[in-house]
């Protein structure tokens, strides 16, 4: 729409016609002076400006900061005006390094495990307990706190329960008469206590999504499926899990894009060890720049992350574009 | 809804579900309980649910003034960048939905892509700019710059599911009766999304609150939160468990307590953006 429009033609018309439906003395500009009606013609823009200025300043800016900085060859400590241009040779040395190979092969191993587990276990969990229960307000309150704990004191918590001296686990073992387990310290079951953690913290949040969503099935379909005669698992699995498919497909994206941002419960946890058995992308970005002091490295490495990131944003898009389009349809349809 | 499709629950759900609430609370209760420990008591043989509580952990841990400077810290970042990004958002917000404009369609799209970028991303340039560009590196203005930046996106995200709710025949009436945008926006359409305000505003003080790795990356050893402060604390030879665990119920505190005051609100936030798409 253009720039030249009032106020009043930039409002969007709630239907299609509704703007012009806007009575014509209403329009008369006598009224109001023209300081006024500038001020209200540039009213979305005073409202988005102070978001744009700070988005810009703290997160557009440092990502073209950061595609800059890949290009350079630049340690911590030294000025950044002593580094110096070295064209795509971060990437190169990317590319070659078995450490960045290791540690993308985790991050995804964690990221694809959490999701399905957490999935899997959500959604079974919102259909079985999709019942009128009682105190389901408490009990969801109760299920929200784990992810509102902090991430770092969620590595805390789980570090201490993992102790194999002292730990809650260790003394449960040790009352059954188990051996006790290497939690941590093993390479092959550290990734597994970390996606443990992380499942604990997150599966609450695709069972209250996938909850919300099969209590806000349309009723109609459901009334038709049982006219028909369908038994409970027969409309669980032929139409309450299609219906609610999209829900799901969401949920999960949410929490796949989400995997690739945890850092503190490893970090705390393992530190990435032992070895890199659990060194994930950020917790690698995060040595690369202040352990190892290779700050170009590490923003090549942060960009990678990005594009990983940023492909998994497209397709939460165009999924969430596609269900708009249908819903819309649907509407249309009635 | 119709109540019939909806299954009476039996004494097996509600097992279920109680077992359930147990594991989502276990981690948090041996984190109370072991802060109300003593040392001897924490590395005694057996866990033991049976002790005598002391506060002696909290008492150690406040009576440092290191620690007390360090959870202030935590609160100013936490409040004031909450309370910028809700001011800022809630317009910006506002403007996405309502308007018509000439970029739009780009301040939208910019929305969703910045709410993925994974904070690990930002370590290294925000770094930069910081020590040399804005010369906010090791100042508590600097964290809050960018943590405001980080919770943006989101609380836009979070709002505009709220604001698309709110009946536009509202704002249309206050128009005719010759109300400017900005006074529609604070008088009429500010007062009818206050849910997703609450919501929108416990997101954003729990991520500031939370927030570790561009923490660590800003500060120093006087603007640290307290987050960067256990990061270190647990590396140390001869960890305190009973102290740290007590630094770890602290910091948890807080966004637990508005979970139980606002659950409602909390939920609805988290819903809204997935299921009604």
């Amino acid at each position: 729409m253009q720039l030249s429009d009032g106020f009043e033609g930039k409002l969007m018309p709630a239907g299609a016609t509704a703007g012009a439906a806007v009575p014509t003395p209403l329009r008369g500009t006598a009224k109001y002076l023209p300081l006024r009606k500038a001020l209200n013609r540039a009213a979305p823009y005073v409202f988005i400006a102070p978001a744009a200025i700070i988005t810009t300043l703290a997160l557009a800016y440092p990502m073209l900061q950061s595609v800059w900085l890949s290009f350079r060859d630049w340690s911590l400590g030294t000025p950044l005006g002593q580094s110096r241009f070295v064209g795509l040779a971060n990437y190169e040395w990317l590319l070659h390094d078995p450490n960045f190979w290791a540690s993308a092969a985790v991050t995804l191993t964690f990221a694809f495990a959490v999701v399905v587990v957490e999935v899997l276990l959500g959604v079974m969990l919102a259909i079985l307990l999709d019942r009128e229960l009682r105190f389901v307000s408490l009990f969801r309150t109760i299920f929200i706190l784990p992810m509102m704990v902090a991430p770092i004191v969620v590595g805390l918590v789980w570090r201490y329960m993992y102790n194999e001296q002292f730990g809650t686990f260790a003394h449960l073992l040790k009352a059954l008469g188990f051996a006790p387990v290497p939690w941590l310290s093993s390479p092959k079951l550290a990734l597994i206590s970390v996606i443990i953690a992380d499942v604990w913290q997150w599966t609450p949040f695709i069972f209250i999504l996938s909850l919300a969503a099969l209590q806000s099935l349309p009723a109609s379909a459901l009334e038709a499926a049982r006219i028909d005669g369908a038994t409970h698992w027969q409309m669980v699995w032929h139409i309450k899990v299609p219906l609610m498919m999209p829900v799901i497909a969401v949920a999960a994206l949410l929490r796949l894009i989400d995997a690739f941002k945890v850092l503190e419960v490893i970090y705390i946890l393992t530190e990435g060890g032992p070895g890199l058995s659990t060194e994930i992308m950020s917790l690698h970005i995060y040595k690369t720049a202040f352990v190892s002091q290779q700050l170009g490295q590490a923003a090549a490495l942060s960009n990678m992350l990005l594009l990983i990131v940023l492909a998994l944003t497209v397709i939460f898009a165009a999924l969430t574009a596609v269900r708009q389009r249908r819903e819309k349809l649907a509407a249309a349809r009635r | 809804m119709t109540s019939s499709s909806i299954r009476r629950a039996t004494p097996a759900s509600y097992a279920i579900v109680f077992v359930l609430a147990l594991v989502a609370l276990g981690p948090i209760l041996v984190m109370l309980t072991t802060s109300l420990k003593l040392k001897t008591q924490i590395f005694g043989e057996g866990a033991s649910f049976f002790f005598m509580p002391t506060l002696q952990n909290y008492d150690a841990v406040l009576s440092d003034g290191q620690n007390v400077r360090y959870l202030t810290n935590s609160l100013i970042v936490a409040c004031v960048s909450t309370i910028l990004t809700l001011g800022f958002g809630c317009t910006a917000a506002y403007a996405i939905v309502r308007f018509r404009f000439l970029g739009r369609d780009v301040a939208s799209t910019a929305t969703l892509l910045m709410r993925m970028v994974p904070p690990a991303v930002l370590t290294v340039p925000v770094f930069t700019i910081w020590t040399y560009q804005y010369g906010l590196n090791n100042t508590l203005t600097g964290v809050i710059l960018v943590y405001t930046g980080l919770n943006l996106p989101f609380v836009i995200w979070i709002l505009q599911s709220f604001l698309v709710q709110v009946p536009r025949q509202l704002e249309e009436a206050a128009r005719m009766d010759g109300a400017n945008p900005y006074q529609i926006f604070f008088m009429v359409v500010l007062p009818l999304i206050k849910p997703g305000l609450a919501a929108a505003a416990i997101f954003t003080f729990r991520i500031a609150w939370n927030e570790f790795i561009l923490g660590l990356v800003l500060t120093n050893r006087f603007t640290r939160t307290m987050p960067v402060k256990v990061s270190l604390f647990i590396n140390e030879h001869n960890i305190e468990w009973g102290q740290i665990m007590a630094v770890g119920a602290l910091i948890a505190i807080p966004p637990l307590v508005f979970t139980f005051m606002a659950s409602r609100q909390i939920i609805t936030g988290m819903t809204a953006g997935a299921v009604k798409g």
